[in-house]
């Protein structure tokens, strides 16, 4: 079976972003940019999924501009085998992502798309769930444990207050969360393979997706910022400041 | 028209997270003039609807019961929601639950559905189409503005008061819908406690890597947690190294927490953890190490080795 593994380019985990000054957005100028981290578990799970023999091709796939080709190669030096990059410069929200992975995944046909819960960057959490709606699948978001039987999947999922298992009907979208695995590392020489692997790049106009925005953001602004606090000396002055300025313990 | 509000609950009662999704919901109802319905979509949820009826604010509570809504699957789930805003006679102008694994889980299929946008975790209503919402793990707040008919919001329970007690809504059993079968709970691993809800606890105390070992994260938090009545958190090193449960952690991709007190004890501070707990009113940091990020965000610091801290708190408590 074919899976379908949605990649995000977002600025690296390690950066920390910075308001505008004239709060229109974040500065992105010359920001170090990577795949979303929980992509990148996405497409490790899809790895070993292929080397379990369960999957047969992996595609990786990228909606946004032209440098997410850089995210692809990536996915592809971790061992994707092909990938398809829908090239817009229109800012894309979650919705218009999901109808573009949609209108990909009917052409492609997988049993299994794979993404991360939620991109670090506007950590909206949507996008597997929409893309399940619109092909009318079943869900499995925030997976800690995925194993594929015979026609279905048995999810693991992290909730409030613990762990709960599905077994949803294939095919399916699955989310990951952080404790899915952990991914490896691409060798160099997979990095130079992955520079020869097949790259398809499609527009939105070609899948006859309309990518128009819904949301606008009006302004984008600093959060407050809590007041500099003190150290204490010792845990008794600790229990004194507790007890008698914060009134938090009795 | 009116405002519809997904209730968070286990069939058995329902949970905190709605009444704060009520007050999102009549901040909003408030400048519209409309009305608030909950829906509660549940398996013999009639104990949960009853207690809805009592949120003041609601006036109308929807209750959908059948088999196979108890395990609350986002494909039965969604597929009931969007036929309660179609089939309504006045029309639904906002859907809103709070951002709980389940509302999460639901609301973006229910917007996909209805082909609008969802604005994740909301913070703050602006008005009645424009809503604030952390982006970059809080690091910026972004205040957006729907164009579409329907707005489908999931918001941040720490940023709303809970609603009072003292409402009087009437009860309307709907129509069910379909079984889709695509998918089923065949296992539920909760964790068992006796210590608070650590989304809704008065007092969060909360380890990282520090701890060196799960066996340490016990010994020295949950007698500190007893006595202070509180819930435990974690860091997610903490998590990731298997010293407390998933649903302990507290950050960007956890829970977001705003207790009156929270304590880190042996917690560096990553951006990632900052997110989930600095909304906390009063937040108390043990760590060794005098340049740790959590000292910037922390109302009382104290530079120390917390194998000796904590036991000492814990006497002198």
């Amino acid at each position: 079976m074919k899976i379908l593994v949605p990649v995000k380019r977002v600025v690296d985990y390690n950066i920390r972003v910075r308001v505008k000054a004239d709060g229109s957005g974040v500065d992105l100028a010359n920001v170090k940019m990577s795949m979303n981290p929980f992509d990148e578990i996405a497409v490790e799970e899809a790895m070993r999924l292929k080397e379990a023999g369960v999957a047969t091709e992996v595609i990786a796939v990228s909606c946004g501009v032209v440098a997410c080709q850089e995210t692809l190669r990536t996915a592809m030096a971790i061992g994707a085998d092909r990938s398809v990059l829908v090239e817009t410069d229109i800012e894309l929200q979650p919705l218009a992502v999901a109808k573009l992975l949609a209108a990909v995944a009917k052409k492609e046909a997988p049993q299994l798309i794979i993404l991360g819960k939620q991109a670090i960057d506007d950590d909206a959490n949507q996008t597997g769930q929409m893309l399940a709606a619109l092909l009318g699948w079943p869900q499995a978001t925030f997976a800690s444990k995925v194993a594929i039987g015979d026609g279905k999947a048995t999810v693991t999922r992290e909730v409030d207050g613990g762990l709960e298992t599905l077994e949803i009907s294939l095919p399916a979208v699955v989310t990951t969360d952080l404790r899915l695995n952990e991914p490896r590392y691409a060798t160099l020489p997979n990095i130079m393979k992955a520079k020869k692997k097949p790259m398809e790049i499609v527009k939105p106009a070609e899948l006859g997706v309309d990518v128009a925005p819904r949301l606008t953001t009006v302004s984008v602004a600093e959060p407050p910022r809590r007041s500099a606090g003190i150290k204490v000396a010792n845990v008794a002055a600790l229990i004194d400041k507790l007890r008698n300025e914060a009134r938090v313990i009795a | 028209m009116s405002i519809l509000v997904i209730a968070e609950h286990d069939n058995a009662g329902l949970k905190a997270a709605t009444l704060n999704a009520v007050t999102a919901a009549a901040e909003i109802g408030a400048r519209l003039g409309t009305d608030i319905h909950v829906l509660v979509a549940g398996a013999d949820c009639g104990t949960v609807a009853e207690h809805a009826t009592r949120i003041r604010g609601v006036t109308r509570v929807k209750v959908a019961d059948a088999a196979h809504y108890g395990d609350q699957t986002a494909e039965n789930l969604a597929a009931l929601i969007v036929a309660v805003v179609d089939s309504s006679a006045g029309g639904y102008t906002h859907i809103l639950a709070a951002a709980t694994s389940n509302g999460k889980n639901t609301l973006p299929r229910v917007a996909a559905l209805l082909d609008v946008a969802q604005i994740s975790e909301i913070i703050a209503v602006v008005d009645v189409d424009t809503f604030v919402r952390p982006i970059y793990a809080g690091s910026a707040l972004a205040t957006v503005k729907s164009a579409d008919a329907v707005k489908v919001i999931t918001l941040r329970s720490t940023s709303f008061d809970a609603a009072s007690q003292g409402g009087n809504a009437a009860i309307e059993a709907i129509p069910v819908g379909p079984d889709l079968g695509q998918a089923k709970l065949i296992g539920r691993e909760m964790t068992r406690s006796a210590r608070p809800e650590l989304a809704a606890a008065k007092v969060i105390v909360a380890g990282g890597r520090g701890l060196a070992s799960g066996e340490n994260y016990h010994k020295l938090l949950e007698p500190l947690a007893d006595k202070l009545g509180a819930a435990l958190g974690a860091s997610r090193a903490a998590v990731d190294a298997g010293f407390a449960p998933n649903d302990y952690q507290v950050g960007q991709t956890g829970k977001i927490v705003a207790p009156a007190l929270y304590i880190a004890i042996g917690i560096s501070g990553a951006i990632q953890h900052l997110a989930g707990m600095k909304d906390s009113r009063v937040i108390v940091a043990i760590n060794k190490d005098p340049d740790a990020p959590i000292f910037q965000v922390a109302d009382y610091g104290l530079v120390a080795d917390l194998f000796q801290a904590v036991p000492e708190l814990l006497a002198g408590l």
